[in-house]
């Protein structure tokens, strides 16, 4: 949510700015940085949007339906749903407890931890496939152990679960750590000096002064969730219709020129971001507003 | 219920918190805890409240050691100097909190605690914002909301860390009188903390007074101030003009004269800081005048009951007198003129050696002349 006062507090700014002659900038200036900036954003950004839906129906409403009701699309579109399913609510937990332990208490290594939060960042997401396939895999550091209990980890739906876990990990911490670092402890004092219980205190004082960072962190950790493309690649196995996401059923169809299906399938993750942006843009709003009231 | 605490040490990395704190607060009183900041007077308030652990020394409630204590069983009211009210509840639910996070045994009904709360907010006189949140408050009513949650719980003792830190003069000053009448109608012991000598003199039953995370002086307002115990107490209470003198025969000198002709009791030749507040300093017109230091009139403010002259001593120093209109008018006094200072009261604080400015524990004798 920090992301998101900044945004309403430079429009407010700008407004500002813009309305004394003072401060006004040369008409010339403005309109060559909007026209750079709007022109950036049809090109590389509205354009392939459009392209996509545009793919998608090229071949008619049929076509576009079909791709979608087809049993493996069908079971990308589950398992993807599924890998949000789970990866989302954990992040949840361990952004949430990671970032209460970071700005409530003192310990040693804090650093390193905040450090190793921006891990999944930094690491390419194929090397973080592939930490699940050396460890889990049927060479790996476990395989032969997992294979002796039949439990299966890679190219399996766990293994995909896992790798989403890793890569959306971030998103929750990071939103809640400026966040809670810069409203300090005192209203949590307060609690306990008034008689509250360590779960009252989370629960009546701390989650209601951070839910909407919470939210906006949750959005962005699920929009990568379900876009996940290079970790979720490397330990799934591309087994249709048991180990293929969405982004990789794309791409198998893609390869096999099947290309009104692979944007039919592409549209409906687009959707969901779409869709993701515009609750994002909600939050964003009430949080905007809930800041100043 | 009364409070003790003994031979508490704090240290906060290579800075000492608290130096050996011993002090005892009895119960119905309330007490301020004095001194300019980082003089260890937060810590001490977060200590009792059991906030903060101290590295040593004990926190006696009601005569029982209570530094095992949670927090939430010290049964102490908590005043915060950036109020803490909780942003997302109205008033109402703020004052209620602490009732409605009991236990299920010993929570009040909702009928109950609509009462109790009412009843606070009366007592705060805020009954009619009980809908409003926080933000839509007033620093005054915020601070005030503050003490009424506090109360809610029914606290054995209330702690304010600097309750009126962050408000203007005006409020400051209404909410200060309005504290020491909720004090005098509710006799719970009281431990306030603040920066403000004035504040401190004006509301409190004793005040403590604190430097460096040590104690340098407990007593009532008049006691402190008409009887510091340190040259760090004179200071810190009021203005004051500073002499930097010796012990020649058994009168201060000041350079070759003599500050005033009355007797102290130091060795001869002991190096001495001499200390007189601006009312209790005449000026004297007459340049035959033997005692005293030679000063010159810089400015002489006369809007108020009295004068307040500015003079500029040798080397720098700076005074400031005291005087009633009329004996300025008496004097004659015009800015630029070179006068001499008498000091008609002197305090004398013997200079530890090495020294240059007032030494903040004072172990030797002093006199009053």
């Amino acid at each position: 949510m920090a992301g998101a006062t900044v945004l309403h507090g430079s429009a407010d700014h700008a407004g500002r700015f813009e309305s004394k002659a003072a401060t006004r900038e040369p008409a010339l200036v403005k309109w060559t940085i909007l026209a750079v900036s709007l022109a950036f954003f049809a090109v590389f950004l509205l354009l392939p949007l459009v392209a996509v839906f545009v793919e998608a129906f090229r071949k008619g409403w049929d076509t576009y339906a079909a791709a979608l009701v087809e049993p493996d699309a069908v079971a990308a579109i589950k398992l993807t749903l599924t890998a949000a399913l789970i990866s989302v609510p954990l992040n949840l937990v361990f952004g949430v407890a990671a970032a209460w332990a970071i700005t409530k208490f003192e310990f040693r290594g804090k650093h390193l931890l905040i450090t190793f939060i921006d891990l999944p960042f930094s690491v390419s997401p194929v090397v973080a496939g592939l930490i699940y396939v050396l460890v889990f895999g049927a060479q790996g550091w476990f395989g032969p152990w997992l294979s002796e209990h039949d439990v299966k980890i890679v190219f399996a739906v766990p293994g995909i679960v896992l790798a989403t876990v890793f890569v959306t990990f971030p998103f929750v911490a990071r939103e809640l750590i400026p966040l809670m670092e810069a409203q300090g402890r005192e209203e949590e004092e307060a609690a306990v000096v008034l008689g509250a219980r360590g779960w009252q205190t989370f629960w009546h004082v701390t989650l209601p002064n951070v839910k909407w960072g919470l939210l906006y962190g949750v959005i962005l950790c699920n929009a990568r969730a379900m876009g996940e493309f290079g970790a979720v690649s490397v330990v799934s196995g591309h087994i249709r219709g048991l180990t293929n996401t969405m982004p990789l059923h794309v791409e198998i169809l893609y390869n096999e020129y099947q290309f009104a299906a692979a944007f039919a399938v592409a549209s409906v993750l687009a959707l969901l971001a779409l869709v993701t942006l515009v609750i994002k843009a909600w939050v964003e709003r009430r949080a905007g507003g809930a800041g100043h009231d | 219920m009364s409070i003790q605490v003994k031979n508490i040490h704090k240290q906060f990395g290579s800075f000492t918190a608290l130096q050996d704190v011993s002090l005892d607060f009895p119960t119905g009183e309330l007490v301020a805890l004095l001194g300019p900041s980082g003089c260890g007077k937060t810590t001490l308030l977060r200590i009792i409240a059991g906030l903060e652990s101290a590295d040593g020394g004990q926190v006696l409630l009601d005569g029982a050691d209570a530094s095992d204590t949670h927090v939430r069983e010290r049964q102490v009211g908590f005043v915060f100097q950036h109020y803490a009210l909780f942003r997302h509840m109205t008033v109402f639910d703020n004052v209620a909190f602490g009732m409605r996070m009991k236990p299920r045994g010993q929570r009040p009904s909702e009928a109950a605690i609509k009462a109790k709360v009412t009843e606070l907010l009366k007592l705060v006189q805020l009954d009619w914002i009980a809908d409003r949140f926080p933000a839509q408050l007033s620093g005054g009513q915020r601070q005030r909301i503050a003490l009424a949650r506090a109360l809610a719980v029914e606290p054995r003792v209330l702690l304010l860390d600097e309750p009126f830190g962050a408000l203007d003069a005006k409020v400051r000053k209404e909410l200060r009188r309005w504290l020491r009448h909720l004090h005098d109608e509710l006799h719970i012991t009281s431990i306030f903390v603040t920066h403000d000598q004035e504040e401190a003199l004006e509301v409190a039953d004793r005040v403590v007074l604190m430097d460096h995370g040590k104690v340098e002086q407990v007593g009532t307002p008049e006691q402190v101030y008409r009887h510091p115990a340190s040259p760090f107490v004179y200071g810190f209470l009021g203005s004051v003009n500073l002499f930097h003198g010796r012990v020649e025969g058994d009168a201060v000198h000041v350079g070759d004269t003599p500050l005033s002709a009355d007797k102290v009791e130091l060795d001869h030749g002991a190096e001495v800081f001499a200390f007189a507040r601006p009312h209790e300093l005449n000026i004297v017109v007459d340049a035959q005048e033997a005692r005293g230091v030679a000063a010159r009139i810089s400015r002489i403010l006369s809007f108020g009951v009295t004068a307040r002259i500015e003079l500029d001593g040798a080397a720098g120093q700076l005074y400031e007198v005291e005087l009633t209109r009329e004996e300025v008018g008496h004097l004659g006094l015009e800015e630029g003129q070179a006068v001499r200072l008498v000091p008609s009261r002197l305090r004398v604080f013997e200079r530890s050696a090495g020294g240059a400015a007032p030494a903040p524990v004072n172990a030797a004798p002093d006199w009053e002349i």
